[in-house]
């Protein structure tokens, strides 16, 4: 259990965007350990679900559109597609925080799988559409699993900053 | 009026209200941000200004940050082949006995090869020069598979060359800043790729969806592919040479022919990037177009035994504008000798494939040489 954090910007959104894209960055090294690559997992869903829970912020949107840009940047993928494919599960989630907010762990990290598995579908509806080919289900499935077994990490940003403002307890 | 009494002052936009408006505000901006990408082309200019920008930062920090790991790596590798010394030198031992048996077959096919094509007086690429280069990053997901190499345009590499590793093919440029370029592998989703299936010269594209074995899509003929059959690129459409190992076909648990990609064998950490142009951009095509055609209907005696072989098949030479411009084939001498050449009377009813002979110029008969293959414009496997 953490105390609770003043919500300033740079703590709850500015530092968490820099590490997702750092820990990005750290995972595209092309390293084989044993023959076996890397996992690529979205550490940017972490932010999409917290900041989410956390509260309605008008620089969260911003930031992960700026978030998205880099990420497609650094993985070569078309420009805004992870924008969009994080945009979308966080007004989702944005829109049944109420529902959330102060359940289970178990239900939180159900929760948290949904809004991957909606970022993933995002990305597959915008890839048909621009490419007009389907991504690999296993592929999907691989990214999806990694990416939800990311929760903690969500869990602990969600704790440290949830209570900080009173409006929205 | 005082500050205290303005009816504003006390208007404040509802939280909730301004991070919705936040989010569609972004959301817009993120689709139009997508709707300009244009990765799907060959253009030079699709590939954005943002995204160079980025590559050339994102390529130099990650060769610094891949720079320990990799030492890493190459040192667990030395360890490995020292203990596995013995296992390995006798492998490699019964390699070279293979690969020499190979040699003399190799040998003598490149010999009869030169020959035909000294009677066919066929035209191939020049040669085709490579640049080497590091993989810096490697992005492996579901939407992307690419990687950034460390040499860009000041080695005058080009958007759609194709890079290939020690193995076979891994994919073509889609972007080039200096510095670094941007490699799409032939996973992707965005990527197509025209092959042949080595055994039975049946066309198809590969298309790649993510996942490590791309599919064969629009395979044409009866039974054209098999388990395991070699697959090439087939160098349709000018994008890429002819000939480079692809990889094997496999069946997939989908029911579809899929591909094991030969570059798999190895890691793909050092790259050729093959500066490959196909040899009818080479040609001066206006001035092609300028030549005059011999009307269909002229009769040219062709004169038996006069060391001429008769060449009635009219090349056609595909261009941009969609009409095609037929140039008369080439009429060359089979034994060195002072005979002129002529061009060849097109022949209506023929229905051979044009043979590459774009360029109406005289040239004697290429004897025999020693010349490794690769001078000549194949791709060194």
């Amino acid at each position: 259990m953490f105390p609770a954090q003043p919500l300033t910007p740079v703590r709850w959104i500015f530092i968490p965007a820099l590490q997702v894209i750092l820990a990005t960055w750290l995972f595209i090294i092309p390293l084989r350990i044993f023959g076996l690559q890397f996992p690529e997992p979205v550490f940017a869903m972490v932010p999409t679900f917290a900041w989410a829970l956390i509260r309605p912020s008008i620089l969260a949107p911003f930031c992960l559109l700026l978030l998205g840009v880099a990420m497609d940047i650094i993985w070569g993928s078309p420009l805004g597609l992870w924008a969009v494919a994080l945009l979308v599960p966080y007004g989702a989630v944005l829109a049944v925080r109420n529902m959330l907010v102060g359940q289970q762990l178990f239900i939180m990290w159900v929760g948290f799988a949904v809004a991957c598995g909606m970022a993933e579908l995002t990305g597959v509806l915008v890839t048909q559409v621009l490419s007009h080919g389907t991504p690999h289900v296993l592929g999907l499935v691989c990214q999806w699993g990694v990416t939800v077994a990311l929760y903690p990490l969500a869990d602990r940003l969600i704790e440290r900053f949830e209570d900080a403002d009173v409006r929205f307890r | 009026m005082a500050l205290r009494d303005n009816p504003f002052s006390e208007l404040r936009l509802p939280l909730l209200l301004g991070a919705v408006a936040a989010l569609i505000i972004a959301l817009v901006s993120a689709l139009a941000l997508l709707l300009s990408d244009r990765r799907e082309t060959l253009q030079i200019q699709a590939y954005g200004v943002t995204q160079k920008v980025g590559d050339q930062v994102v390529a130099p920090v990650s060769g610094w940050i891949s720079t320990p790991p990799r030492l890493l790596q190459d040192g667990l590798s030395a360890i490995r082949q020292y203990f596995f010394a013995v296992s390995e030198n006798r492998r490699l031992r019964a390699e070279l006995e293979q690969a020499r048996q190979w040699r003399s077959t190799a040998i003598a096919l490149q010999d009869s090869s030169e020959r035909y094509r000294a009677l066919l007086g066929l035209k191939v690429n020049p040669p085709v020069a490579m640049v080497s280069g590091l993989a810096v990053t490697d992005s492996r997901g579901p939407f992307a598979n690419s990687r950034l190499v460390n040499v860009g345009s000041e080695m005058k590499i080009e958007v759609g060359n194709p890079v290939m590793n020690e193995n076979g093919l891994v994919g073509r440029v889609v972007g080039v800043a200096p510095g670094v370029s941007r490699v799409l592998l032939l996973t992707d989703v965005s990527s197509r790729t025209p092959v042949l299936i080595d055994r039975t010269n049946s066309r198809a594209i590969m298309v790649g969806d993510g996942g490590p074995n791309p599919r064969l899509d629009y395979l044409r003929g009866q039974d054209p592919v098999q388990e395991n059959d070699p697959v090439l690129s087939s160098g349709d459409g000018g994008v890429m040479p002819r000939g480079i190992p692809v990889g094997r076909a496999v069946k997939g648990l989908d029911g579809r022919w899929r591909v094991v990609l030969s570059a798999d064998a190895g890691s793909i950490d050092y790259v050729r990037i093959l500066l490959f142009k196909d040899f009818r951009q080479l040609a001066n095509l206006p001035r092609l177009a300028e030549l005059s055609v011999p009307p269909p209907s002229m009769e040219v005696a062709v004169p038996d035994g006069a060391g001429l072989k008769p060449a009635a098949v009219p090349a056609v030479v595909p261009v941009s504008s969609a009409k095609p411009v037929v140039v008369p084939a080439v009429v060359r001498p089979v034994t060195p000798g002072p005979a002129a050449s002529r061009p060849a009377k097109p022949q209506p009813g023929t229905n051979r494939p044009a043979v590459q002979t774009s360029v109406p110029v005289e040239r004697p008969v290429a004897q025999p040489s020693s010349r490794p293959a690769a001078e000549d414009g194949d791709i060194p496997h």
